[in-house]
């Protein structure tokens, strides 16, 4: 052992420095693993009948059909805008309740605030609302309380409860436990540990958290909309049944800079913040 | 009703099946006192001085028992249901100062008061003028109060420090247990955070248990000195009695860590690292400094 250390130490003895030696069976377990995701692949090829030659043979279609939407008409600009902004309207509300509800189904499902009897059944709870759609969400909703924007909200706020409870309460766990064991210490209650010792901690993540969900829930309300939950999403799917493509080009264009501009504002918000 | 200030009885805990972190501790502190506890790293002072806070539960065992005025924090390793209560009597400083970052000074040692006002008010952060004005005062006595409106984390390690004791200042304890509360910090701060904890011993008769990693301290600020060595105490006495031969004979190889000197504890000093090795270790004992420099006025012994 003694030599090895020492002819380690001195490679001009030896020559030349020693590569570490291959393991072989490590690399083995790397070619089998490439041979999987090949596997993988090729039967998912399959499964979603994957006919990219279809692209070239059908481009006279295709060109045809993409044609229809120029010139966009923005005839009627004043009705996009304001189902524009009926859509932003809904992912405000969707946002503003889910964060309300995030808050403490965040920190009930965080580890190292509650026990397990209360995060585990709470976690697969959050789980239930994130597995489902918006869209699935807003179809049950247009039943459950009619046609119309409210529907749209109560969707993305079902679903986005459980996306952020998910990412406030990693938050959570992720915080220095010594502070919360100095408030502790004073003599303080349980729900103050968690308002001077947590929320203080996590408040800019929970803040770009937010931020950021809020621009997904703008994109989001454009397409839960299709299903008759109000806003853009519907006169979208109104033109696009009825073939008026001018129409569907303009609003698809008021979409994509509606939500560019709010993403763009959200970043220099979440900057502000973290 | 005891009159001890602290009273710890056979307090045992184990991590694991094989190590015992306190073993068989049985120690009384008297109202008023200031007592050093001292010892290597690995040695229990921490976990001491949790377990007389009442945030870590002892072995289950019926004879292990903590109290705090004569009145129970943790027997048989549960923790009494009134340790809330209790715990706002006892002020807590740690090593990492435990304050929130992002939050202001004020608001950290106002914090204090969480123990005493109703909860609803507390939970809302609703603290009054005087409240406030209690943190402020508190802030001044530590000679913080210029700092009151920045962040935490703006501040250096030994202000943090300082203000840490504000809080237990404003919390009104009558017990403050200080955990290695200068270990991370420079030699200056170091001193002033101890002229803090015995100037609150001195004048307002505050019982201190300090945790510390160097003798030097202890002999300098703390009449008493417990030492615990692998979780058993050790010594219990007067702390001129730990001269360089006791402590080689308690510790033997660990004291060189204890026996370090002020200047050598720099910031990158590490407690955990390997034993120095030092062509001359004896350079760093001071083999006969006397134990109390003249102009440090050292808190009157509890009368006992």
């Amino acid at each position: 052992m003694a030599d090895m250390t020492h002819s380690r130490l001195n490679p001009s003895q030896t020559g030349e420095a020693q590569l570490p030696e291959r393991d072989v069976r490590k690399s083995t377990v790397t070619y089998l693993m490439w041979g999987v995701v090949a596997l993988i692949l090729m039967w998912a090829w399959e499964g979603a009948e994957m006919r990219p030659m279809a692209l070239i043979t059908d481009a006279a279609n295709m060109r045809e059909y993409a044609a229809g939407f120029f010139p966009p008409d923005f005839h009627f600009w004043d009705l996009f805008l304001e189902e524009m902004l009926v859509t932003i309207q809904i992912a405000i509300w969707g946002t503003v309740l889910a964060v309300i509800l995030g808050i403490p189904f965040g920190i009930l499902s965080s580890e190292n605030v509650a026990p397990l009897w209360v995060y585990w059944p709470i976690r697969r709870l959050m789980d239930a609302t994130r597995a489902i759609n918006e869209l699935v969400f807003a179809m049950l909703f247009v039943v459950a309380v009619g046609l119309g924007p409210f529907a749209g909200v109560m969707a993305l706020f079902i679903h986005t409860t459980g996306v952020l409870a998910k990412l406030f309460s990693e938050a959570v766990e992720a915080i220095d436990p010594r502070p919360v064991e100095g408030i502790r210490a004073t003599g303080a209650t349980r729900i103050q540990e968690v308002i001077f010792g947590i929320i203080p901690q996590v408040m800019p993540l929970w803040i770009s958290y937010s931020l950021y969900r809020f621009e997904s829930n703008v994109r989001s309300a454009t397409v839960v909309g299709l299903v008759g939950a109000g806003g853009i999403g519907v006169l979208l799917w109104e033109y696009i049944r009825g073939f008026y493509y001018g129409e569907t080009a303009a609003v698809m264009i008021v979409i994509i800079v509606t939500v560019s501009l709010l993403d763009i504002l959200s970043q220099r918000l979440r900057k502000m913040f973290v | 009703m005891s009159e001890h200030a602290i009273a710890v009885d056979h307090l045992s805990k184990s991590f694991g099946r094989n190590t015992k972190a306190l073993d068989d501790v049985s120690i009384t502190v008297d109202s008023g006192e200031m007592v050093a506890l001292i010892g290597a790293s690995g040695s229990g002072k921490s976990t001491l001085i949790r377990h007389i806070a009442g945030l870590v539960a002892s072995d289950r065992e019926t004879c292990c028992k903590v109290q705090v005025f004569g009145e129970t924090v943790q027997s048989g390793g549960r923790i009494s249901g009134d340790a809330r209560q209790l715990r706002s009597r006892i002020g807590v400083i740690f090593q990492q100062f435990n304050l929130v970052n992002r939050l202001g000074l004020l608001t950290n040692v106002v914090i204090g008061v969480l123990g005493r006002i109703p909860t609803w008010r507390g939970t809302l952060g609703l603290f009054t003028k005087s409240e406030k004005r209690l943190a402020m005062e508190a802030l001044a006595r530590v000679g913080m109060d210029q700092y009151a409106g920045q962040r935490a984390s703006t501040l250096s390690g030994g202000q943090q420090q300082r203000a840490a004791i504000a809080r237990a200042l404003v919390q009104q304890a009558e017990v403050l247990l200080a955990d290695e509360p200068i270990a991370s910090l420079d030699p200056e701060s170091a001193r002033r955070v101890m002229d803090a904890l015995a100037e609150i011993n001195r004048e307002d008769g505050i019982t201190v248990v300090v945790s510390l990693h160097q003798v030097a301290y202890a002999k300098k600020y703390c009449p008493r000195t417990i030492a615990l060595r692998d979780g058993k105490v050790v010594f219990d006495g007067p702390s001129e009695r730990l001269n360089t031969e006791f402590l080689r004979e308690l510790y033997g190889a660990d004291s060189e860590e204890l026996i370090m000197d002020e200047t050598m504890s720099k910031p990158g000093y590490q407690p955990d690292s390997e034993p120095k090795v030092s062509p001359e270790p004896t350079i760093r004992i001071p083999a006969h400094t006397p134990a109390i420099p003249a102009k440090q006025t050292v808190p009157a012994y509890a009368a006992e």
